[in-house]
């Protein structure tokens, strides 16, 4: 090629088109090419270093017996110690002692969010904001009673109250008037034949003389804005009147019952989310 | 344009010539060594490169008890001088990084790359590690010669001092980097003590090589094949644009003034390469505009020299526009679109951080409505709405704050009211509000929230609007 190369002396590969387009031989930096090979041992040393390519069913472990998991659980201690600061003191503290102290309650609620969310938010509602059927706990009625003692019964024991289904004693008529008695109770309205009837039939055994209910079977405040089974009204109260509530012998009686968490969650568990449930509206 | 030279011009350019040869165009295959001549540009440059010397004294400027300047990343703050920026006003600094980039484009449209001429880190740090190269081992020529020859006790004591200097130049760059990102007495400190964070030392490690292998050993290489901003100069200039440009009409054709060239119609430039020798990427000016070409104006410099020298008018070199070696006057600069465009987002930019600088709360109110659920009907009848109010206490003392709000009548906060604010951060705090149903006239309403210190001397106070939701209607 030499002798006939057309253009001596510029170091071209002797690849020439169109009589004068060819190629140069410029190589880049040695120093360049140098990192490139150092790229290359890296790559070597990491392979070495680190957990990389699958032998038999393993990665070989590396030298450094660096793995994901392991550093994931390192990261996992370290939370653990933060929040053993906290929790060592809510450890030994009544569910009251806690929502006194601002910063204990504040953790609690931020650190118990997700057991919540796991346990609980799928009758309540992610913000206790309730369902069909299910009771709002975001507002300040409390079917059981609010303190932080009844909420923690609530969860850890599970809650089953009944009401007898009307349906078969009364008339149509009865339970229109009932269901009216009841709508008008909240609005503080007088309606002596409701009254009659409300008392004829021992509501007030359960829902006390004046129908402001009864914490400890659970029977509901009537009187309050508040209604247990949405959206309220008279549709809603005819309903219950008629069928009860957990009523066994009435196949159309509406079902009400929060399971027992005692065994699912251990006490400590259930002392947090009660504050965490307490806090959800005041 | 032929002219009879003097002798004394004849011998001043004898001497040029005799060295013309050895300088050529950088091809990327050895290393340049620049020539240094005083001059005009090389005052300014000096000058210009002084500005790094911020970098190495900034942080030393203490500021009511702390450092002046100082990025705080461990506790998410930033203190400029009496003013603290926490992250939450970071939106500032994408201004101020606009602002930059587009004075950038500006600068470059007006008067081309005077970033890397004069201000680039690159340059500068390139300079300083040449100058001290030839304070080390001479000239170019003894440079080259040197570079040539066996290792010696000579070459070695040369190239230890010079080596030794720039590793403690480099060594300083990365302790000063460091320095505006934490307390610096506090650093040099930690640094005797060897007690200094695994990313302290990382960080001036890092700083440390880099400066050493770029600027002594990379140097305009990485002008030359590294750096994006050289790349798109060809979008960023255009005739109008002044730079460092040769001026061919009135240097062509070069003549050397031999006896048989001087009948000749010849031009001014007398090939005696100097504009070539200064350059520190060791690209050839007269070829015109080029990327390797940082436009530094030390050419400029040389090539007046020169024409002093042999008795021809300066300005052979000189910054013109394309235009103006044609001899047509380009517009004003307020009638450049693009400069007018530019100057126009840089107005804006900064109008925007003034605005904020200005308007920067000591204490500051965000408020969230909570979305599950907007709304929880209370036994009494009352609307009961979720908020979570988040309280970023600027000042350098946690202070107690009072929330009040002001909305539909007959409002009323249930939830604790005062509440303490921690100092440099944001204090979450769940907010219950209660409006009776019956002053509810429609589904959403405006409600104000209100903050204010209580126990500063001082009051400071915010206000954010929210809404307050209620039953559809």
């Amino acid at each position: 090629m030499a002798d006939k190369n057309p253009f001596p002396g510029e170091n071209n590969t002797g690849h020439i088109w169109d009589d004068n387009i060819r190629e140069l031989n410029n190589p880049i930096p040695r120093w360049w090419m140098l990192s490139w090979w150092a790229s290359c041992a890296w790559v070597l040393i990491y392979v070495v270093i680190y957990p990389s390519f699958p032998i038999g069913d393993k990665p070989p472990p590396g030298l450094m017996g660096w793995t994901q998991i392991k550093e994931f659980k390192e990261g996992m201690a370290e939370i653990e110690a933060i929040r053993a600061k906290y929790e060592d003191q809510i450890k030994g503290m009544t569910g009251e002692q806690i929502l006194a102290d601002p910063g204990l309650s504040d953790y609690t609620v931020a650190s118990v969010k997700v057991l919540f969310g796991d346990n609980c938010g799928a009758c309540h509602g992610s913000g206790g904001q309730g369902a069909p059927g299910f009771p709002v706990i975001a507002d300040d009625v409390w079917l059981y009673g609010g303190s932080i003692e009844k909420i923690e019964e609530s969860i850890a024991k599970g809650r089953r109250g009944m009401m007898p289904a009307h349906g078969s004693k009364l008339s149509e008529e009865q339970i229109d008037t009932l269901a009216s008695y009841v709508v008008g109770m909240a609005e503080g309205k007088e309606d002596p034949a409701g009254k009659a009837l409300f008392m004829a039939n021992a509501c007030f055994a359960c829902h006390g003389m004046t129908g402001t209910g009864n914490q400890a079977m659970g029977a509901v405040d009537l009187t309050d804005s508040v209604w247990r089974f949405a959206p309220g009204g008279v549709e809603s109260a005819r309903q219950t009147i008629a069928h009860g509530v957990n009523f066994p012998a009435d196949p159309k009686s509406r079902e009400a019952i929060m399971p027992a968490f005692g065994e699912r969650l251990s006490s400590h568990e259930i002392k947090k989310l009660a504050v965490y449930v307490h806090k959800l509206g005041q | 344009m032929s002219k009879q030279p003097s002798s004394s011009h004849l011998a001043a350019l004898d001497d040029l010539l005799e060295e013309a040869e050895q300088w050529h165009v950088n091809a990327g295959d050895e290393t340049v060594h620049a020539k240094r001549i005083g001059g005009k540009w090389r005052t300014i440059k000096w000058l210009s490169n002084s500005i790094w010397l911020l970098l190495f004294f900034g942080p030393y400027l203490r500021w009511n008890d702390r450092q002046a300047i100082l990025w705080d990343i461990p506790d998410r703050q930033f203190h400029l001088f009496n003013v603290t920026i926490l992250p939450q006003d970071l939106w500032m600094l994408a201004l101020l990084l606009l602002f930059l980039a587009i004075m950038l484009f500006a600068i470059t449209a007006f008067s081309g790359r005077v970033w890397c001429g004069f201000l680039c880190f690159q340059t500068v740090w390139t300079d300083i590690y040449t100058w001290i190269e030839e304070k080390c081992e001479g000239t170019p020529q003894q440079r080259r010669k040197l570079d040539q020859a066996p290792m010696d006790l000579n070459k070695f004591g040369k190239k230890l001092g010079k080596h030794t200097l720039w590793m403690l130049i480099a060594i300083w760059t990365g302790i000063s980097f460091v320095a505006w990102f934490t307390d610096v007495y506090l650093l040099w400190g930690d640094l005797f003590r060897l007690q200094l964070s695994s990313a302290a030392w990382i960080t001036i490690l890092l700083f440390t090589v880099c400066t050493y292998l770029l600027a002594g050993f990379m140097r305009e290489q990485l002008c030359m094949w590294v750096c994006p901003y050289a790349r798109i100069q060809g979008a960023m200039v255009d005739v109008t644009t002044i730079i460092p440009a040769y001026d061919f009409h009135r240097g062509e054709p070069r003549s050397r003034m031999k006896k048989s060239d001087t009948d000749e119609h010849t031009g001014d430039c007398v090939d005696c390469n100097q504009c070539l020798a200064v350059c520190p990427t060791g690209v050839d000016i007269r070829r015109g505009q080029q990327e390797g070409c940082i436009m530094c104006a030390l050419c400029i410099d040389a090539c007046d020299l020169v024409m002093d020298k042999v008795g021809r008018p300066r300005g052979l070199i000189r910054y013109e526009s394309l235009n103006g070696l044609e001899g047509k006057a380009c517009p004003p600069v307020y009638k450049q679109p693009r400069i007018v465009i530019t100057s126009l987002i840089m107005l804006a930019a900064l109008l925007g951080i003034f605005y904020g600088l200005s308007s920067i709360d000591a204490i500051d109110l965000k408020v969230l409505h909570a979305r599950q659920p907007l709304y929880v009907l209370q036994s009494d009848g009352s609307i009961q709405n979720k908020y979570t109010l988040k309280i970023l206490n600027k000042l350098a003392n946690d202070v107690t704050v009072k929330i009040t709000a002001t909305g539909p009548a007959g409002l009323k906060i249930t939830s604790r009211q005062l509440l303490a604010a921690q100092h440099g951060r944001v204090t979450p705090t769940s907010v219950f509000v209660r409006v009776p149903r019956k002053e509810l006239t429609a589904e959403s309403q405006p409600i104000i929230f209100h903050i204010e210190t209580v126990d500063s001397d001082k009051p400071f106070s915010s206000h954010r609007e929210s809404v307050f939701i209620g039953p559809k209607r």
